[in-house]
C-alpha cells in the first residue's frame, strides 16, 4: 500500500472520528449530562444509602463492588447509543451520502464510527470513574486488563449500535434493542450482585449473558475479584469484536438501507 | 478528446420491480456542459445515482474517465463531485464544517480543506454565513452550499441533479454564471433539470430521457435547429384595436400594445418589421415567447400531459402551435 493511499485513508479516518466527537460534544446536554446524573443517582441510592445495609460483597464494601459495574454500564450504554443514533440520523437525513459518494473505503467508515462511539463511551467512563472517587477509593488491581476490557467492550457495543442503525428504518427502531435487550442484559450481568448469590439455575443462565463476562473481567482489573475466568472473558470479547466487525462490514458492502 | 462519462446499455430495475433505466447508452466528452433532460421519474436521477454509486446498476457498463465505476470506485469517486437533488447535509453542522469535513473524506489536509472551503463559500456568496448552522440558511443558500461541498476536492466531473430546483430567478442566474465559470476552467458538468431554459442557456450537448430510454442525444444547436416555428412577442408604440395583418406570419394581439408573431424557420424577422413599418406600427422591443427548448421537448416526447406535470412555463398557445 502506497504512502499516499495510507495518508489519504488516515485523513479520512481522522475526519470521521472528529466529526463524531464534535457531534457528541455539540449536543453535550443530551450525551454527557444524562449519564452523569444517572450514575450519580446509582452511587447515592444503591451504593451509599442501600449499600450500607448490604454489607460486604466479594470481600469489598457494596459501594466498591458496584463501582466497576456502573462504570462498565455507562461505557456500554454510551458506546452503543452514540453509534446507533449518529449513524441512523445520518442515514435518515441522507447525510451519510456524503461519505458513500466519497472514495473512503467501507472499513474506514466503519472504524471511524466505532472509534467515535468508543470516544464517547470512554469519556463517560472517565467521568464515572472521577465521580466514583467521591463515594469510594480507587482500586487498581491490573491496569492493563482494566483498560483492555473497557476498550474492547466499548468497541463491541459500538459495533452493535452500528448494526442496529443499519437495520433501523425509523427512530423507534433505535430504542428497541437498548430497551428490551441491552438494559436487561446489563442489569442481569452482575453489575449489582455476585452470581454466587443466585440459585444454581439462574447462575447457569447468567453465564449465557456476554455482558456478565465483561463486567466481571472489568471488576477483576479493578478489584482483583471475578465470577468468571478472565482469559475466557477476553477470548469472548475478541470473538465478538471479530464477528460483529465482519457483519457490519458485510452490511456496508451490501449497502443495506444505504444504496438502492 | 476522452470521454468523461461512457454509459453502455445501462439497465436499472429497483427492488419493487420498477424499471427505471431500460438500456441507456450515453457519452459525455471531457470539458462538456451536458444536459440530461426529462420529466419526473424519467430516469435522470437514477443515472446520476449509478454514476455516483448510490444506485446499483442491474446491468450495463459505466465508466468515468475510462475507469469502470464498479471496479475502480476509488479513482472514479475521486474525480467526481455530486450535487444531489435533495439537501442531504447535517442541518445542525456549521456551514464551514460541512465543506471542510467533505474535504477530509477526499483526503485533503485540514489546512487545504479550510482554504478551499473559504474559496468556494466566498465564490458562492456564503462566506458571511460560514459559522452558522446549515439549518439557518435559506433554500437557495442550501443549494449553493451543496455546490460548494461538491467542489471542495475540485473534481474533474461535476454532477448536478436539479441544482436550482426551487431557487428564485436571480439566484438561479448567478448560480448559472458560477457554473459556467467552473466549466470554463475545465470541469466537465452534467446537469439534470426540468427547467428547460437552464439547459438551453448552459449546455452544449443534451440528452432527453423518457421512461428510462434516451429519446434524443445531440448538440443543443442541432436540437434547436429542429424547431420549425418560433414565437416572438413585440411591444409596439401604437395602440392597436386588432392584430395587424401580416402575410404569411400568424399574428395575435395580446393587449393594445403587444402582439405575438409566429415565424417558420425559413422566415426572417426583417420581413415582419418591414410589414409592420408599412402599416405605421413601430416596434419598441421584442422577446422570445417562453422557452424554445420546452416546445421541442413536448413535441419530441409527444406527451401533452408532461406539460401539466413537470414543465414550468409553456403556455397552452405554445403547445398548440407545436402540435400543429
Amino acid at each position: 500500500m502506497s504512502d499516499t493511499s495510507m495518508n489519504y485513508k488516515f485523513t479520512a479516518f481522522k475526519t470521521i472520528v472528529w466529526k463524531e466527537v464534535r457531534r457528541f460534544l455539540r449536543i453535550w446536554v443530551q450525551t454527557l449530562v444524562p449519564p452523569v446524573i444517572t450514575i450519580s443517582l446509582y452511587f447515592v441510592i444503591f451504593g451509599n444509602l442501600i449499600g450500607r445495609r448490604i454489607g460486604e460483597m466479594g470481600g469489598y464494601t457494596y459501594m466498591e463492588f458496584i463501582v466497576p459495574g456502573l462504570i462498565m454500564m455507562a461505557v456500554i450504554n454510551n458506546s452503543y447509543a452514540n453509534v446507533v443514533s449518529s449513524f441512523f440520523s445520518q442515514k435518515y437525513q441522507r447525510s451519510i451520502e456524503e461519505l458513500l459518494v466519497s472514495p473512503v473505503p467501507n472499513y474506514i467508515i466503519l472504524s471511524g464510527f466505532v472509534i467515535g462511539g468508543v470516544s464517547r463511551g470512554l469519556a463517560i467512563g472517565v467521568i464515572a470513574t472521577i465521580m466514583s472517587l467521591f463515594f469510594s477509593g480507587l482500586h487498581m488491581h491490573n491496569i492493563f486488563i482494566t483498560l483492555m476490557v473497557v476498550l474492547m467492550s466499548s468497541i463491541v457495543f459500538s459495533l452493535g449500535g452500528f448494526i442496529n442503525a443499519v437495520f433501523a428504518n425509523k427512530f423507534d427502531d433505535i430504542t428497541i434493542i437498548p430497551t428490551f435487550v441491552l438494559t436487561p442484559l446489563i442489569y442481569l450481568g452482575g453489575v449489582f450482585y455476585s452470581i454466587e448469590l443466585l440459585p444454581d439455575f439462574w447462575r447457569a443462565v447468567s453465564q449465557l449473558n456476554p455482558i456478565f463476562y465483561m463486567v466481571n473481567a472489568f471488576r477483576y482489573g479493578i478489584l482483583g475479584v471475578s465470577d468468571v475466568n478472565v482469559v475466557f472473558a477476553f477470548s469472548m470479547l475478541v470473538g465478538f469484536t471479530v464477528i460483529l466487525f465482519s457483519i457490519s462490514l458485510w452490511l456496508l458492502n451490501w449497502g443495506k438501507g444505504l444504496r438502492h | 478528446m476522452t470521454s468523461a462519462i461512457s454509459i453502455k446499455d445501462l439497465h436499472k430495475t429497483y427492488d419493487n420491480g420498477f424499471q427505471a433505466l431500460k438500456g441507456i447508452s450515453l457519452d459525455v466528452q471531457e470539458g462538456d456542459f451536458f444536459a440530461l433532460l426529462g420529466a419526473n421519474g424519467a430516469g435522470k436521477s437514477t443515472t446520476i445515482g449509478v454514476l455516483s454509486t448510490l444506485v446499483r446498476k442491474t446491468s450495463g457498463q459505466v465508466e468515468v474517465f475510462g475507469k469502470n465505476v464498479g471496479t475502480n470506485s476509488y479513482e472514479t469517486k475521486l474525480s467526481l463531485g455530486l450535487v444531489p437533488q435533495e439537501v442531504n447535509f447535517n442541518h445542525f453542522e456549521k456551514v464551514f464544517d460541512i465543506v471542510v469535513t467533505q474535504g477530509g473524506y477526499y483526503g485533503l489536509p485540514v489546512s487545504l480543506a479550510k482554504e478551499r472551503a473559504e474559496k468556494y463559500l466566498r465564490q458562492l456568496g456564503l462566506w458571511d454565513k460560514n459559522q452558522q448552522q446549515a439549518r439557518n440558511l435559506s433554500g437557495g443558500m442550501k443549494r449553493r452550499l451543496l455546490i460548494a461541498r461538491a467542489l471542495v476536492h475540485e473534481p474533474r466531473l461535476l454532477l448536478l441533479d436539479e441544482p436550482t430546483a426551487g431557487v428564485d430567478i436571480e439566484l438561479r442566474r448567478s448560480t448559472w454564471e458560477f457554473l459556467q465559470e467552473i466549466n470554463r476552467s475545465g470541469t466537465t458538468i452534467v446537469l439534470t433539470t426540468h427547467y428547460l431554459e437552464e439547459a438551453e442557456n448552459l449546455c452544449r450537448n443534451i440528452a432527453m430521457i423518457d421512461a428510462g430510454e434516451i429519446v434524443v442525444n445531440t448538440s443543443m444547436k442541432s436540437l434547436l435547429q429542429k424547431l420549425h416555428q418560433e414565437h416572438f412577442v413585440l411591444d409596439v408604440r401604437n395602440d392597436l384595436a386588432q392584430a395587424p395583418e401580416l402575410a404569411g406570419y400568424p399574428c395575435e394581439l395580446l393587449d393594445t400594445n403587444t402582439i405575438e408573431v409566429a415565424l417558420e424557420s425559413h422566415q426572417n424577422l426583417n420581413d415582419v418589421f418591414a410589414a409592420l413599418q408599412a402599416q405605421g406600427i413601430h416596434v419598441k422591443s421584442m422577446r422570445n415567447k417562453s422557452n424554445r427548448l420546452e416546445q421541442l421537448f413536448l413535441s419530441l416526447l409527444q406527451k401533452p400531459e408532461v406539460e401539466q406535470k413537470t414543465l414550468s412555463s409553456a403556455s397552452d398557445e405554445t403547445f398548440k402551435g407545436i402540435q400543429a
